[in-house]
């Protein structure tokens, strides 16, 4: 028996979402007094897969091949059901991010494993796992009725600790070949250096309250100067003043920083099922009837304008003094 | 061609959410309840645009009992072609998306479109279990979604952005916002609905193999703590040694 992690990789690097993953797998496989072994799937150097040890993985198996450098749903659950058979796996962890969202489920099918979708907690003395359910509003903890389980793990959900251990890589014969492809990914469009929101452990987010797109640079200074992620309410991104993907809330992302702060966002409730989970919510608004103060922490009334040049000056002199 | 949209039935997003019997079932009383938001928005409208342009059909499915029907019609209203109703109870994701794969192979369909997660369980899990159930390829959180001469080309959000993808048909994919604009069913919709067909066909034996034990809300805040705008460097104070988040 050992417990399966999926290393999900872009450019021939782990996501956070993968340390997060494997370290959950070390502590489940501890608990279990098992190893936790690690599935990479894509073109990436020895050194790199190796460095998983860190968090915990005793093994990788590593199919070093371009063929899976691009995700695809249908090929990749193929080969993590015949890593997850090679090592006789009782769990599976696969982060709930884009690409574990969509291979999660897969792999519940194929390997008939009751699949617990969002998790945030390791297995209660019940073996029960809890998630976040009604957008937030509420929790719920699922038992699986089946010999192996699927947990797809919710980021930030646990701090993965890390040490100077070096994970023993092992070549990975998935039998997976071309024909197995359903998709090809014909062009990525990521904005380079920026935090991916939906890993980030800060984020600084606005709304209608900030005027005009040009008002944005005071947002993503004091976004850096937190090493956050920026996001934005639902009206900004339909306006076209931010992206899409910085949309968080019922129809965008949803996300579970340890710190959200709002600015200038009144905090209707389609905003919160984005980001009630958060650990800490700070809410910057002009108007102190903003339903956003109810759900804070912490809350400045203020205007935008002068309180974020401030708090700006602020986070970089406690940031020089720390 | 013909495309298949699983609708599911959730409370409304402003719904109070309560639960009886000891915290194991979630309380429906007073419960205002809506087709799920992306199914409705996004799924069911793009796969009508696409049958608008394309030409073929667009089925919707439903996996609940005969109460959900006035759900089904108002997607019949929206301008779906037929309905299906698998008369059961949704037990958990694996039951349901097993009756929906069942019905699509038998009934050929070449594209399935689901919401990107339902506003209830938000497990976005029903589209990627249906296409393995039907041996299917799958793209999940789809922006764009265009179909020419059989090869379909979409969007789909990665983190930090967005990738460009190409895929053959069958397919599922699950829809989010920029897909498709959501649309109010007109009053020739809704008479043309009465009399569209509603097949309810029995469920197949498969098991569900989650549940959930118990459900809990969360902590109750403590309350909002304000920081006067004039003294930000307190705010920057309490998030380091009280919140301990920088």
């Amino acid at each position: 028996m050992s417990i399966l992690v999926y290393i999900d990789q872009s450019n021939g690097a782990a996501k956070k979402a993968s340390l997060e993953a494997s370290f959950y797998g070390k502590t489940l496989a501890a608990a279990k007094s098992t190893e936790a072994i690690g599935v990479y799937l894509g073109e990436a150097s020895e050194d790199k897969v190796g460095s998983l040890g860190n968090y915990g993985l005793s093994k990788v198996l590593h199919a070093n091949d371009s063929m899976f450098n691009d995700f695809d749903s249908k090929a990749f659950a193929k080969a993590v059901a015949a890593a997850a058979e090679q090592v006789n796996a009782s769990d599976i962890v696969v982060p709930f991010n884009q690409n574990g969202k969509q291979l999660g489920p897969r792999l519940s099918v194929k390997l008939n494993a009751g699949y617990v979708p969002g998790a945030s907690s390791l297995p209660n003395d019940n073996g029960q796992l809890t998630k976040a359910v009604f957008s937030g509003k509420s929790y719920a903890d699922y038992t699986v009725a089946t010999d192996k389980a699927i947990i797809g793990l919710s980021a930030n959900s646990i701090q993965a600790e890390k040490t100077d251990e070096i994970a023993a890589v092992e070549a990975f014969s998935s039998g997976v070949s071309a024909e197995d492809f359903a998709t090809k990914v014909l062009k990525k469009e990521v904005l380079e250096g920026e935090i991916p929101l939906t890993e980030a452990e800060r984020v600084v987010s606005a709304g209608r309250g900030l005027k005009g797109p040009e008002n944005w640079g005071m947002i993503q200074d004091l976004a850096k100067a937190l090493t956050a992620a920026t996001a934005c309410s639902r009206p900004v991104s339909d306006i076209g003043w931010r992206p899409h993907h910085e949309h968080v809330g019922q129809t965008g992302v949803t996300v579970k920083p340890n710190l959200y702060i709002a600015v200038g966002i009144s905090g209707a409730i389609q905003h919160l099922a984005g980001v009630n989970q958060s650990k800490v919510m700070v809410v910057i608004n002009n108007d102190p009837e903003a339903p956003f103060f109810k759900a804070a922490d912490y809350g400045i009334v203020g205007d935008a304008f002068e309180v974020i040049p401030k708090l700006l000056e602020e986070v970089k002199a406690f940031k020089q003094a720390d | 061609m013909k495309i298949l949209v699983p609708l599911s039935k959730v409370p409304d997003t402003t719904a109070k959410i309560a639960f009886t019997n000891n915290n194991t079932e979630f309380d429906t009383s007073n419960v205002q309840f809506i087709i799920n938001p992306t199914d409705e928005w996004y799924a069911l409208v793009r796969a009508i645009e696409l049958v608008e342009k394309n030409g073929g059909s667009v089925t919707v499915i439903n996996v609940g009992t005969a109460e959900n029907d006035q759900f089904i019609r108002k997607a019949l209203a929206i301008g779906a072609n037929d309905a299906v109703r698998i008369d059961a109870h949704a037990k958990d994701a694996f039951f349901t998306a097993s009756q929906i794969a069942d019905y699509a192979k038998a009934n050929a369909y070449d594209l399935v479109i689901t919401g990107k997660e339902t506003i209830d369980y938000n497990g976005a899990q029903i589209g990627g279990m249906i296409a393995e159930f039907m041996d299917a390829g799958y793209v999940g959180l789809v922006t764009r979604l265009d179909i020419e001469d059989g090869k379909v080309s979409l969007n789909r959000e990665i983190e930090g952005g967005e990738e460009v993808v190409e895929a053959s048909l069958p397919l599922v994919v699950s829809a989010q916002k920029g897909m498709a604009e959501q649309r109010i069913p007109n009053m020739r919709g809704i008479m043309q609905a009465r009399t569209k067909p509603l097949n309810v066909i029995p469920a197949n034996g498969t098991n569900s193999i989650v549940n959930i034990a118990a459900y809990h809300l969360p902590p109750a805040k403590s309350g909002c703590t304000y920081v006067d705008a004039e003294n930000v460097g307190e705010l920057v104070r309490l998030l380091h040694e009280e919140a301990k988040v920088i």
